[in-house]
């Protein structure tokens, strides 16, 4: 809500001690924020005068066009300063606006002055004379959109040489306000003069602009039939006739409204929005003539059409609010009117409707038909029910007073305002909340301030005024005397909770994860969880990979990635190739984040909010959710060791995908075993399967060469995946200390050559259990493939550390181990000793 | 070779004469003595002390003298063998020294060579910042709280009295997912977690809840249609809005320093009443130079989140007894507070994992 400071102070007085400073910041901290202090001739320096038009003589130019060669009287001093005009009487200019003749007021701009945009004014030839300035249009001020003329001033308005500024509200200081949604009240100049009246200490004298005589009701009135009084509880109408459409609009309504951010557009429905702002109710004005037969307000017929004022057809809805006549529908009740019934420039009788509106209706239409409106933005939050005659009255005032009209004797007003609630509430109830020590006297007075009917002592019964429809509950009337005593006399007390438990289990494993991952050279990444299709095909994935299963966003902000991502390696990829771009070849990035598995599910029900759901029905809530598994995803690419002074570099590997799982399963006392895998997006051969015992917990590998190019990656990256939750679920918890013998070790190596297809893991696990109890660790210490094993062979070596926990090994002992580890290792992998 | 000489006559034995010891003792003194390194040395140890150097050779005959002279040359030669092996073993220790001085220096390497061999890791800003704020509450005794994203419409709206035609659902850009009917949204806030926390237990409850929230905002500087909110919630006996101040003020001079604190302004949220906007003090400036401060852009306050009142509408959904409870609840962006306390003007840099920018802050924030 933007206007000026001026405008506010018509309606309330401000001690003059109290600067613009001083007076916002007494709003702001009652709840009506400063958005900012703009002043509409910021921007413009320098001369900028009223001039009286001497002379202009029309001059046609070859190119068509004709222009004016004026003389303008500046006054004596500019006259001299820049006189070039006849007799040293005014100053030269050549003008290209027609709207104006010789003894008109203008506003002038001097050379040396600089009008918004910086655009700079000197004496310059042009047209074949010298032009000593310009005279100005509103446009060229920074006051609206209007380049269709110069500016006129009214005749009497000032003398010529005398700064045109305060004429034209160029000086105005104009305050911008952060209305927030329950205070509707304050989108007008009548609430805001209240809000300084009850923030402001010293103001007073507040002066009502919707307190005015009006004339009764009665029975000669255009006829209005309201057929649904829920929706439309008043609706009044009276009628301008004889007016005068070609009227200008005042400057001081013209100014206003401008400074509101709203566009003069004619005398009538400038006037409209003028009350509009003025009393907070909205209005809106029909050509009287070209209404057919009476009003009638109803709901819409399922299909009914409209054609909006913005030119747009509606199909409306059975909820929808609308008005009528006898030619069908003509507008969006309280939302927007229709264009049969439009005012325009032929309009000489004016029919002004002032009508109240069901809130939650107006709210439903407007997002409906996706209309917003200052109308309809102050319909939707509630206005002041019984104010609608005096709005009606106060326009009628203004469309006659300026555009020379009559108002006719009949006023029709049906409905009446409905009733304000009481609320009851204890009056202790603001300080018990606050923690401040309000009185009952003092909390008393702060609704009244407002404008509350309050009875009773200890507990109140409060009766908000017609204007605040936020007020229905006993926090509301609690914050209305908060706010009023002020937010900034609460004291500051700490609270004493009571002994926590601190962080989660979970959560310190969380924590234990990230510094794992941080520790063994992966940097953490956020990204956003949005996928779609081309981000799953560049992954690989199987037409019925269950990853393609997405939830889907109606409302995704980007078309291409509609979904909510099933795995975290596409961002991780995307993230690996930004980097790679920006000249980081060695990436090694990991995130942990939920992902999000849809499955099959009822609706979440819209529970009730006046009691605690169910169990069972907070079950279905929880049942209505896709699952939201957190993920560990990791991307290596480039060298995972750098080359330098002590040699080469080791690029990154399969392994250190697998490795990274490992880690971090380490990390929550959890060991990972491998089995090959074949699985998008990884390379078929160089994919682990990662299990915790029988429990598939994720994959990695070496990526697939197809999509390190799809995601422009180097070839031979590395990635992985990891269900967290199932590892986080497992972490060990309360491990038994270990212990360890004493006695001598005995170590055994073994080379088995095996098939090149057997995996090393299960002939390690042969010589494990083979070994028996005696074997301590067993390590995989070399692969060797070639000649001397044979095509399709290789040969694994293993170190066998043998220990026993009470007593020395006897000679012969370990190596009998070994030869039964031999051996089952022989029946179960084909395993032969080298 | 030892045993009785019976070839020669006994006390013509020369080696065993005083003044050859003597010449054997000082000859190998001198050897040792001029041994410069470990290699020579143990050359003269096999000449002079070994089995077949003469003073060993001499030992030998002492067994051929007759008993009366055996005392005196064996006096003789042990001595003399005595003072060599003491020689011997002093210039061992000389060496030995001089050797390892020697090896030190030549081991010498240039220090200030690079040693990054391995990859460093790091963990995410936003991440830090969540773990730091967490042990702030923590410390006071909080819990944290946590919750689903993909969230259920009425937990992230209905409950916290944001009713179907509530102006204020508007205010939030939702993301909704299909199908419509299903009422299923990506959380607009962490307060689900607040009401889920409500929901399954019992007062006094202290917890705060961070975490990833979602709006359609575009993409740009100060936008992100994902970011990062931590709330605050208190249900207890007696809680007033001083309380509330008092645990923003605490969570303020914890974050940006101390006698940093905040100020309550009104506003509006639906799960709240009363509702004020909170700003904290510049944590730059203190409010005492901000006409050039950057930081507050001349304000002296930071807006920082909201807060207010739990409304005795969603205690009641979320089955607490308002006449016996009250509470208050908060929220704030941790990438806002981020931003200014790290002085970033642009977001996007925390959700583009450009890795230089992470590991900047490396594991500490």
């Amino acid at each position: 809500m933007k206007t000026p400071l001026s405008w506010i102070t018509e309606y309330v007085d401000v001690p003059d001690h109290v600067t613009t400073e001083e007076l916002t910041a007494r709003l702001t901290m009652t709840g009506l924020k400063l958005e900012g202090i703009h002043s509409p001739g910021a921007e413009i320096a320098g001369p900028l005068v009223v001039g009286r038009v001497l002379t202009m003589e029309p001059e046609p130019q070859k190119n068509g066009k004709t222009i004016n060669w004026c003389t303008v009287d500046v006054g004596p001093e500019l006259n001299a300063a820049h006189g070039t005009g006849e007799a040293g009487r005014g100053v030269g200019i050549v003008c290209g606006a027609h709207n104006f003749a010789p003894g008109d007021l203008v506003a002038v701009v001097l050379p040396g002055g600089v009008l918004p945009g910086g655009f700079e004014i000197s004496a310059r030839k042009t047209y074949g004379h010298v032009s000593s300035g310009m005279i100005c249009s509103a446009a060229e001020l920074g006051l609206g959109e209007d380049h269709d003329g110069i500016i006129v001033l009214p005749s009497g308005s000032g003398e010529p040489g005398q700064d045109v500024r305060p004429l034209l509200g160029l000086d105005e200081e104009i305050i911008e306000f952060e209305v927030n949604p329950d205070r509707a009240y304050a989108l007008s100049l009548r609430g805001i003069a209240r809000e300084v009246l009850v923030s402001v200490p010293g103001a007073t004298g507040f002066r009502d602009p919707a307190i005015r005589d009006t004339p009764e009701a009665n029975d000669e009135g255009h006829p209005v039939v309201v057929e649904d009084p829920v929706g439309c509880p008043v609706f009044v109408a009276r009628t301008v006739t004889g007016f005068d459409p070609s009227a200008p609009t005042p400057e001081f309504i013209a100014q206003r409204i401008t400074a509101a951010g709203m566009r003069p557009i004619s005398l009538a429905v400038d006037v409209t929005n003028y009350v509009m702002l003025e009393t907070g109710r909205p209005i809106h004005g029909y050509d009287a003539d070209r209404l057919q037969g009476p009003i009638v307000v109803r709901r819409a017929r399922a299909g009914e059409r409209l054609t909006t004022l913005d030119g747009t057809a509606r199909t409306l809805s059975e909820e929808d609010l609308v008005v009528t006549d006898d030619s069908g529908i003509i507008g969006l009740g309280g939302v927007m009117g229709g264009e049969t019934t439009e005012m325009s420039a032929t309009t000489t009788r004016v029919l002004v409707e002032a009508a109240h509106w069901d809130a939650t209706a107006m709210f439903r239409t407007g997002r409906r038909h996706k209309i917003t409106s200052e109308a309809g933005k102050r319909n939707e939050r509630g206005v002041d029910a019984t104010i609608c005659e005096a709005a009606a009255d106060r326009v009628v005032e203004l469309l006659t007073t300026y555009g020379g009209g009559q108002a006719e004797p009949g006023v029709t007003v049906v409905g009446t305002p409905p009733p304000m609630p009481v609320i009851t509430v204890a009056a202790d109830r603001a300080a018990r909340v606050s923690g401040l020590d309000i009185s009952e006297e003092r909390a008393v007075e702060a609704l009244r301030a407002v404008g509350c009917e309050v009875s009773g002592t200890g507990t109140l019964h409060v009766v908000p005024p017609p204007w605040r429809h936020d007020l229905t509950d006993p926090q509301d009337t609690t914050e209305e005397v908060v706010r009023l005593v002020g937010y900034d006399t609460i004291p500051s007390v700490l609270p004493k909770a009571p002994g926590g438990r601190g962080l989660t289990r979970s959560q310190l494993l969380r924590r234990r994860i990230g510094r794992t991952m941080a520790g063994a050279g992966y940097v953490e990444v956020v990204t956003f969880p949005f996928v779609g299709e081309a981000d799953l095909d560049a992954l690989g994935l199987d037409e019925d990979d269950p990853r393609r299963t997405t939830l889907r966003l109606s409302n995704p902000l980007n078309s291409e990635t509609p979904g909510m991502t099933t795995t975290l390696l596409p961002a991780l990829l995307r993230t690996a190739a930004r980097n790679v771009g920006l000249g980081t070849t060695s990436v090694a990035i990991f995130e942990a984040a939920p992902v999000t598995l849809p499955r099959a599910t009822a609706p979440a029900p819209i529970l009730p909010v006046d009691r605690r759901p169910t169990d069972a029905e907070l079950d279905a809530l929880t049942k209505a959710l896709p699952d939201q598994p957190l993920h560990l995803g990791v991307v290596a690419t480039g060298e995972a060791e750098s080359a330098g002074w002590w040699g080469d570099g080791r690029p990154v590997a399969w392994s250190d995908a697998v490795d990274a799982a490992r880690v971090v399963a380490e990390a929550l006392g959890l060991e990972l075993t491998t089995r090959p895998a074949d699985t998008a997006p990884w390379h078929p051969g160089r994919c682990a399967a990662l299990l915790l015992g029988d429990v598939l917990v994720g994959h990695a590998g070496e990526l697939h060469p197809r999509v390190c190019s799809a995601f422009g990656i180097p070839p031979r990256s590395v990635a992985a995946e990891v269900d967290l939750d199932v590892l986080l679920e497992h972490a060990v918890h309360l491990r038994p200390s270990p212990s360890f013998s004493t006695y001598p070790v005995a170590k055994e190596d073994v080379a088995l050559v095996v098939d090149e297809h057997v995996p090393a893991a299960d002939v390690e696990a042969a010589l494990r259990e083979g070994a028996g109890e005696l074997l301590e660790s067993i390590r995989l210490f070399d692969v060797y493939t070639g000649e001397q094993v044979g095509e399709g062979k290789k040969s694994l070596a293993f170190a066998l550390r043998f220990r026993a926990p009470d007593r020395t090994l006897k000679e012969g002992e370990a190596s009998a181990a070994r030869d039964a580890a031999v051996r089952l290792a022989a029946e179960r992998t084909g395993a032969v000793q080298r | 070779m030892s045993g009785p000489n019976t070839e020669y006559d006994p006390v013509e034995v020369t080696p065993l004469k005083a003044d050859e010891v003597e010449a054997m003792r000082e000859a190998a003194v001198a050897a040792i003595a001029a041994a410069t390194d470990l290699e020579s040395l143990k050359v003269v140890r096999l000449e002079h002390v070994g089995d077949r150097s003469p003073l060993a050779l001499a030992n030998r005959e002492i067994g051929a003298l007759p008993p009366q002279a055996r005392k005196d040359a064996g006096q003789r030669v042990g001595q003399a063998r005595g003072a060599v092996n003491k020689a011997l073993a002093q210039r061992q220790v000389e060496l030995e020294a001089e050797h390892e001085e020697r090896m030190l220096v030549e081991e010498t390497v240039d220090v200030t060579l690079p040693t990054n061999r391995a990859r460093r890791g790091s963990r995410h800003p936003i991440t830090l910042q969540s773990e730091l704020i967490a042990d702030i509450f923590v410390a006071m005794g909080w819990e944290i709280a946590e919750g689903p994203v993909v969230e259920a419409e009425w937990l992230n709206f209905d409950a916290l009295n944001l009713g179907p035609d509530h102006p204020a659902r508007t205010m939030q850009d939702t993301f909704w997912t299909e199908p419509a009917d299903h009422h299923v949204v990506l959380r607009t806030q962490t307060s689900p977690v607040q009401a889920r926390t409500m929901l399954t237990r019992r007062p006094p409850i202290y917890v705060a809840c961070p975490g990833r929230v979602f709006r359609t905002d575009e993409y740009d500087a100060t936008h992100s249609p994902m970011f990062h909110q931590v709330e605050g919630l208190v249900v207890d006996e007696g809680i007033t809005m001083a309380h509330l101040k008092g645990s923003l003020d605490h969570l303020a001079s914890q974050l940006f320093g101390d006698g940093i604190d905040t100020r309550f302004r009104p506003s509006y949220f639906p799960f709240t009443e009363p509702s004020a906007e909170v700003d904290v003090r510049c944590f730059v400036c203190r409010g005492l130079d901000s006409a050039s401060c950057r930081t507050c852009r001349g304000e002296g306050w930071i807006e920082w989140g909201g807060c207010g009142v739990v409304n005795p509408r969603v205690l009641v959904a979320c089955g607490v007894d308002p006449e016996t409870y009250s509470g208050f609840a908060f929220g704030m962006g941790i990438d806002r507070s981020f931003m200014f306390r790290h002085d970033l003007e642009d977001l996007r840099p925390l959700f583009e994992g450009d890795v230089r920018f992470s590991s900047a802050f490396g594991s500490e924030i």
